[in-house]
């Protein structure tokens, strides 16, 4: 597979001295920022202090996934320092420096691979150059190590320190022009290294939004509508200001310019009450006094049990949109030796995040100060400066450590309500949700229908495909994250293959999660290969392999699927987990699944016990990875696999967003439950090496953990988990 | 009404509404951020401490019935013998991802481990249980319980 990194993402180095002259900056500029006469407030990666301390900028929003640790690792890595030595500061949100900060889509590995690492060889060779002029030698007969220059031939050294001034007179390196290390020179890529906070996490230093405190800082709540969008029609303010500690009570119409329209990440500013108080307990009290009644609203009657009825209908029907047809489906089912029919379903979910959306606002002469955990800053700031009417320029916006993404803080929507609330206060304020505003406000994953039939001959090929998805939005745009591209696996690996769609409205918004679509697609597509798997008699491994086929790669990119790949993992994951050759207890079995996404392939067999009582514990999971050459930073890439791994489980098992009178019908923990330790099956994992570039591993390990898990109850009981999550009654001996 | 309280040893005195619960008491007038609030309803142990010694949920306990008893918080951990060991355990293992449920569960994990110096793994999860971690560190958790209690850990 090969892909390119955008032009957005090619930099020019430039360099300057601080301002106190005792560090240097090797500054990573975009061009068009470095053609402008004034270049000052340069993007600076790296600064060397005269002690070798080397501080590095990490770019990202650290949402749990390593970023703030793995991207400086790159830039350590060639600039050839020990990573002892190395401190790693947070940037604020300043696209125009560090171009995109964002976490999502598995993305930042990818993304900056090459960057910074040629960002710490630019550095690197800098230094060498400063030393090289000052010992009038030519810079090719030095080298590094452990940040210091040395001159073998002489037997001279000078540390990174010493020479971080001399480098305002070096003229920076093209990156293009870099070598960069050959990988079996790496220190510090590749070795297992903690995350940096990882000190201040166990000792619970303030890192979170949810812990940041500005001198004079109120607290506010806001109560939103159960049903998306719903005005408020009543609420008594007075009640809530009678309440002590609270300052203020007060109606917000909503976003003057309408809601994020759908389709778009997030949403605006929704209409709701505020109650400020001088601590948050105060104005949670308050908020209870509100009684607030909202107006009616023309969504108030959907539900999951409609959606489900109007899904079945629709399947019956025509489909509103054919997206693929290849070849003859009607004809192939016809005369396939086995076919199978299945109707899929699964649920909506909330991101739940563990700390609850929050975010500090500071509204001063026109300009706003932001605190927030995000993992998407600058479309907040556009969101905010649309909101209030105020030029994005005079929003700051510093990134906080984010207990959890997931997704869910791709959108703002919280951001915005905490910096209208604070110009309302006229007083710095931090707006802290509760859990109950989290579940009942998320952008759900959407739910989703697929009606499947399928066909296998006599050789145990799939000769036939036919899914009419019955998804949510319209035949102009699949609602967020509800969609489903037309390269779906397994097109392109069975010749008659056609996706149909269907859509339904719905009021309750939608977006990303943790794998978007993927985390749903995986399970129903992995599911009915399985199902054929057995009507052919086959075993599903094997089956697996045979529809891959035998051409290494098929489709181009973006959309190419590497078969190879593919196949090395499944084989992978076969060995690993000694597939066929486990002798199981009765009610046990074991299922397998493979699924790509997120640029990375990922084969899972889980081996799973069902109760009589229909009870299923996890005994085990195991995960085979191709994600390229390299794992950047194996602590952090071991956890995420494992985490990923276990909250597939957790979807399967537990996970279930309801609507009804157009409202969620979960508000916590208590009934949205979460798989907790009890339950959590060891999950071993190995990573294929293969010399691709390396991807990310936020999100590619979830998917196939789903099928893996339900392929297993199948092998267990005979029982076809067609929806989810599962129940005990659905399996009952 | 101010309530002193004894909180990682010291007495410090909290202006706050008996019935705010210790959590908020903790986190926003006596600024020990450490307990996270996670869900209010004792559903995630986000906010575990000590009482006297034993873990519970500060989220459910309103500050005017805390009188005399020890509260420890995560922040108060680097002095306890086994908290100690605890967060040593899980920087060596790297155990969290986001570590916003981290405090909580070392709370928990030492709690369980001044009762049960040798755990078993039914003894950890029937002690661990309570304690969510929306990343699903739990192989970890697992791990750095049995490291710290000097078991082998796989």
């Amino acid at each position: 597979m090969t892909y390119e990194l955008t032009g957005a993402n090619r930099r020019e180095i430039l360099t300057s001295v601080t301002a106190a002259g005792l560090t240097l900056s090797f500054a990573v500029a975009p061009k068009a920022a470095a053609q402008d006469a004034g270049v000052k407030a340069l993007n600076a990666y790296v600064r060397v202090a005269p002690d070798g301390v080397v501080t590095i900028t990490a770019k990202n929003p650290e949402i749990g996934q390593g970023i703030k640790t793995s991207l400086p690792m790159m830039i350590a890595e060639e600039l050839d320092v020990d990573w002892k030595n190395v401190r790693i500061v947070q940037a604020d949100s300043d696209p125009k420096l560090y171009g995109r900060q964002f976490a999502g889509g598995s993305m930042a590995t990818p993304l900056h691979w090459d960057e910074l690492r040629r960002v710490g060889a630019v550095a690197r060779l800098m230094l060498i150059n400063a030393a090289a002029q000052a010992w009038n030698c030519p810079a090719g007969e030095c080298s590094t190590a452990g940040g210091a220059v040395i001159h073998k031939t002489s037997g001279r050294s000078r540390s990174y320190g010493s020479l971080a001034l001399l480098c305002a007179d070096i003229a920076a390196p093209d990156p293009k022009s870099v070598t960069l290390k050959d990988p079996k020179a790496y220190k510090i890529i590749g070795k297992a290294t903690p995350q940096y906070d990882v000190a201040k996490i166990v000792t619970g230093q303030p890192l979170f939004g949810i812990d940041v405190k500005r001198p004079g800082m109120l607290y506010a709540t806001y109560e939103k509508a159960p049903v998306y969008g719903a005005k408020v029609a009543s609420a008594d303010l007075d009640a809530a200001k009678a309440v002590k500690g609270v300052r203020k009570a007060f109606v917000v119409d909503g976003d003057p310019n309408g809601l994020t329209p759908q389709g778009a990440i997030g949403v605006g500013l929704l209409p709701g009450v505020a109650v400020v108080g001088d601590s948050w307990w105060a104005a949670r009290k308050g908020r209870d006094k509100l009684s607030t009644k909202w107006a009616d609203h023309p969504t108030s009657q959907q539900s999951s049990k409609g959606f489900a009825a109007r899904a079945k209908e629709l399947a019956a029907g025509t489909p509103q949109k054919t997206q693929r047809n290849d070849g003859d489906v009607t004809g192939a089912l016809q005369g396939a030796a086995k076919t199978v029919e299945a109707a899929y379903a699964y649920p909506f979910l909330a991101h739940s995040p563990l700390e609850p959306m929050n975010c500090t606002a500071e509204f001063k002469d026109g300009k706003l100060e932001i605190w927030a955990p995000t993992q998407n800053p600058d479309p907040g700031r556009q969101l905010c400066a649309r909101t209030l009417g105020i030029k994005p320029e005079d929003i700051t916006i510093h990134m906080t450590r984010c207990g959890g993404g997931f997704g869910r803080r791709l959108g703002n929507d919280y951001m915005v309500e905490a910096a209208w609330i604070a110009r309302e206060a006229g007083a710095p304020v931090k707006l802290l949700w509760t859990r109950e505003d989290d579940v009942q406000h998320s952008f759900y994953r959407p739910g989703g229908f697929h009606f499947f039939k399928g066909g296998v001959d006599a050789g145990g090929n799939v000769v036939a495909w036919h899914d009419h998805f019955v998804t949510f939005g319209d035949e102009k745009a699949a609602a967020a994250s509800a969609g489903m591209g037309p390269t779906e696996f397994p097109s392109r690996f069975v010749p008659n293959f056609r996706h149909d769609v269907s859509f339904m409205a719905l009021g309750a918004p939608t977006g990303p999660m943790r794998a978007p679509g993927s985390n749903a697609l995986a399970f129903v597509h992995q599911s009915f290969i399985d199902e054929l798997a057995h009507a052919a008699g086959a075993d599903p491994l094997a089956f697996q392999i045979k529809l891959l086929g035998d051409k290494p790669t098929v489709g181009e990119a973006p959309s190419i699927y590497n078969a190879g790949r593919m196949v090395g993992v499944l084989k992978a994951v076969g060995e690993m987990s000694s597939w066929g050759k486990v002798k199981l207890a009765k009610g046990e079995g074991m299922g397998v699944a493979c699924y790509y996404s997120h640029m990375g392939y990922f084969a899972e067999v889980c081996h799973v016990a069902v109760s009589p009582g229909g009870e299923v514990k996890v005994k085990k999971m195991w995960v085979a990875a191709d994600v390229g050459r390299q794992i950047v930073n194996p602590a952090g890439a071991m956890n995420q696999v494992q985490g990923a791994t276990i909250e597939g489980l957790s979807h399967a098992l537990h996970q279930e967003i309801t609507f009804a009178g157009g409202r969620a019908e979960q508000s916590n923990f208590t009934d949205y439950p979460l798989l907790r330790i009890n339950e959590a099956p060891p999950v071993e994992v190995k990573f294929v090496i293969t010399d691709y570039p390396p991807t990310g591993l936020g999100e590619p390990a979830l998917p196939p953990a789903l099928p893996a898990l339900t392929n297993a109850i199948f092998a267990a009981t005979g029982k076809r988990i067609r929806s989810l999550p599962v129940r005990p009654e659905m399996l009952k001996a | 009404m101010p309530f002193t309280l004894n909180v990682n040893g010291k007495a410090l005195t909290a202006d706050v509404d008996g019935d705010t619960p210790l959590l908020w008491t903790l986190r926003d007038a006596l600024g020990i951020v450490g307990p996270k609030y996670g869900c209010g309803v004792a559903a995630c142990g986000a906010c575990t401490v000590h009482v006297d010694g034993q873990p519970m949920r500060s989220c459910q306990i309103p500050t005017e019935t805390v009188g005399a008893a020890k509260i420890t918080t995560i922040e108060g951990m680097a002095a306890h013998p086994i908290g100690k060991k605890v967060q040593a355990a899980w920087m060596e293992l790297d155990v969290a991802q986001c570590g916003y449920c981290q405090p909580g569960q070392i709370m928990s994990a030492t709690a369980l481990l001044a009762k049960t110096p040798k755990p078993t793994d039914a003894q950890i999860d029937e002690a661990m249980s309570g304690n969510l971690c929306r990343c699903a560190t739990y192989t970890r958790i697992r791990a750095g319980i049995k490291r710290a209690s000097g078991q082998k850990e796989a």
